[in-house]
């Protein structure tokens, strides 16, 4: 308990034990973590994992059943309306008014927000320039393309300028480019000493970020950098197989044994073994006795993809027998 | 505070007058309704289409006959002469009543005897059913009596008229029994608590939908000022409306306004406390527009008929009456009839005033603690 109140000089979010019961099913189960101040925080997990419960129950919208936390120094249970003055929040819908326009947007949340008077200008120059807007500041927001919509969104969620930045699936429908741009914008802001709390399930987005946790059924089930996740968190090693027919071989692979999985990655496969050595013989070797024209067989470190894939099945391997028993 | 409601306030009307079909809605809707109740909704019965079966066709039949015809309530559509065109007719729809004069009708009245008259109406719309036949009763008991009158002078030698009761009939706050005075007041009250529920219960529902509202729901906005941004814009609109309507109804329909404008409005304020708390209620049930729209029905269809909007209230089954205390429009009914056409002020109106007060401010209490930030 000590140390939710013992790091909030350093931490903008800080959870332990936290629980969101919905009836008998469990949403988020016994969930802690940190995260530092100006950290950009990815949280990833498949849909339906726990993560959209998390974040709305660190921007006190909902209520958690059991834990305690702080979000930018105040308590998620008690002080929620405080937090909300202390935080930005952008969710993968689309939350801004379809039939304003970008300034009458601007303005409305300017309002709501209470910004001061004397800053209210320079804050909505700030937000037309960062998304990028000059010359559609008086265009209905509807015919805005996805990009602008998102970055504006953006602006809106944070024209009181708070220290901690919630954003959920934010890049979710957004092309590239603009993806890019969007992160680009994440760091300026992370630079400027803001924290930011992002869900994802892009890959190449989780790179992007400081820190990492994994969520799964409800659990965290992995944290730390990417470095650590990839070095260090997965037991398996990862072989790149570059070969003809991908697809035919695939099911060849599958059968030698210590194959624990095979996935189609790029041009090439995936190949998780017990161990390197072994397998990339025992591949090389039946590929060509197949008559399969073998490129490349050899140990890389494994992508966050291939970390996040065999924790994931590690886990449901542990909870098979939990499941049978229970049935 | 209010800086938060201001903006809410712009946003709304922004959002409200950007639309087209709104516009219709809030200005075009209630006009076409008191349009509609002052010249198409009508509860008299003129003009019924009438058939004649006359078996008799003797001059007293024709003279019977044409003290039907001879009236503005019955028509002659037809003159029949065998059985089967009856059900045919009625059948068909063609006619609604039919006069039947049996044979010997003329022979009978002359030997003194108590000849009968049969009148055949179309009972489906038994309103209107009823409304003929007290057309009939009148007009066959005026022409029995001037029968009645015809035979005493013969048999006197002199004109005779038999003593009898006078009725002097006197409709007060409304000389000419016309409907439209009836109806049009009352299109006040349900024009805008139609528009009201709507407009409040979508603006929620709509925030809902596309998102906005959890966003809404993460910035420091409390509570009140959420409710009062979403209710404000939807009670100067309900104003707006209950102005057109009285102006379309005293200057085009002449409709009388006999009592105090002021005291319209501030009941008009009290009746709109509770449609837009209904309104809210509505909207944190619901989570799209459909669900808000079916709501917005099932709430607003039950409340007119229980209103004596067009059924009397009286007429209903006891535990019915008792119903209808729950619906404020069946108060603010009362006063705006009141109003109008009475003339009555507040020393008569107060309990309904007053009903409408205490309703609206629950309805509004209710609506707002159910609105929460924060789910649990």
């Amino acid at each position: 308990m000590n140390s939710v109140e013992k790091n909030s000089n350093e931490t903008a979010v800080v959870v332990q034990d936290l629980e969101r019961r919905f009836g008998s099913f469990i949403a988020v189960n016994r969930v802690s973590f940190e995260v530092k101040k100006g950290e950009i925080f990815g949280f990833l997990g498949p849909n339906g994992a726990g993560k959209s419960t998390t974040i709305r129950m660190l921007i006190g919208v909902l209520a958690p059943t059991d834990g305690v936390g702080t979000v930018a120094g105040f308590d998620i249970r008690t002080q929620a309306e405080e937090i909300k003055k202390h935080i930005g929040y952008m969710s993968q819908k689309f939350s801004l008014y379809d039939d304003l326009t970008v300034s009458e947007n601007i303005d409305f949340y300017s309002g709501i927000y209470r910004i001061d008077p004397a800053r209210k200008k320079a804050r909505k120059e700030w937000v037309i320039e960062m998304a990028g807007l000059e010359h559609h500041r008086h265009s209905r927001t509807a015919i805005l393309s996805g990009g602008w919509k998102q970055r504006l969104a953006l602006g809106c969620a944070i024209l009181h300028e708070p220290p901690v930045i919630f954003l959920d699936e934010p890049t979710s429908g957004v092309d590239p480019v603009s993806r890019r741009q969007f992160w680009d914008l994440i760091y300026e802001l992370s630079g400027k000493g803001v924290t930011v709390f992002v869900t994802t399930h892009y890959m190449d987005e989780a790179e992007y970020c400081d820190r990492l946790g994994l969520i799964y059924r409800g659990e965290l089930i992995a944290a730390g950098t990417p470095e650590t996740l990839k070095t260090e968190l997965m037991q398996e090693d990862v072989l790149e197989v570059i070969c003809e027919r991908p697809q035919d071989a695939m099911g060849e692979i599958e059968q030698i044994e210590g194959i624990k999985e095979v996935a189609l990655f790029g041009k090439g496969l995936h190949v998780v073994v017990e161990e390197t050595e072994r397998a990339v013989a025992a591949i090389s070797d039946l590929l060509q006795r197949r008559g399969y024209a073998v490129t490349r067989v050899e140990g890389i470190v494994p992508s966050l993809e291939d970390v996040f894939v065999s924790l994931i099945e590690a886990r449901d391997r542990a909870e098979q027998p939990q499941q049978e028993v229970k049935r | 505070m209010f800086e938060r409601i201001k903006h809410m306030l712009i946003k709304e009307f922004i959002q409200i007058f950007r639309d087209p079909k709104m516009k219709g809605v809030i200005f075009l809707m209630p006009v076409i309704q008191v349009l509609v109740f002052g010249y198409a909704v009508t509860t008299d019965v003129k003009h019924v289409a009438t058939a004649v079966y006359d078996q008799d066709n003797s001059p007293a039949s024709r003279e019977l006959v044409s003290r039907f015809a001879g009236t503005e309530y019955f028509d002659v559509a037809e003159y029949i002469y065998h059985e089967g065109r009856v059900t045919e007719l009625l059948d068909h729809g063609k006619v609604r009543a039919i006069i039947r004069i049996r044979e010997g009708y003329g022979d009978d009245l002359r030997a003194g005897k108590t000849p009968q008259l049969q009148v055949i109406v179309d009972g489906t719309d038994s309103n209107t059913a009823g409304t003929v036949l007290d057309y009939t009763t009148d007009i066959t008991r005026e022409y029995s009596k001037q029968v009645l009158s015809r035979r005493y002078a013969r048999l006197q030698g002199q004109p005779v008229d038999p003593p009898r009761v006078v009725l002097d009939t006197r409709p007060w706050f409304n000389a000419n029994l016309e409907s439209r005075n009836f109806y049009v007041p009352g299109v006040i009250a349900i024009i805008v608590m139609l528009i009201t529920l709507m407009l409040t219960s979508m603006a929620v529902v709509r925030e809902k939908e596309i998102g906005t509202m959890e966003q809404i729901m993460v910035t420091p906005i409390t509570p009140a000022e959420f409710i009062l941004g979403k209710t404000v814009p939807f009670a100067l609109i309900g104003i707006a409306d209950v102005i057109l309507v009285t102006v379309v109804g005293v200057f085009w329909f002449e409709v009388p306004i006999r009592g105090n404008l002021a005291l319209l409005f501030l009941a008009t304020g009290f009746y709109l406390m509770t449609t837009l708390g209904v309104g809210l209620l509505i909207s944190t049930v619901s989570d799209t527009q459909q669900q808000a729209m079916m709501s917005t029905f099932f709430f607003y269809f039950p409340a007119v008929l229980l209103s004596g909007f067009m059924f009397p209230i009286a007429n209903m089954p006891e535990s019915v009456q008792w119903l209808t205390y729950l619906n404020p429009l069946r108060y603010f009914l009362v006063v705006v009839r009141g109003i109008f056409l009475k003339g009555i002020g507040p020393l008569i109106l107060w309990p309904q005033m007053a009903a409408l007060l205490v309703m609206g401010l629950i309805t509004l209490w209710f609506a707002s603690k159910r609105f929460k930030k924060t789910s649990v």
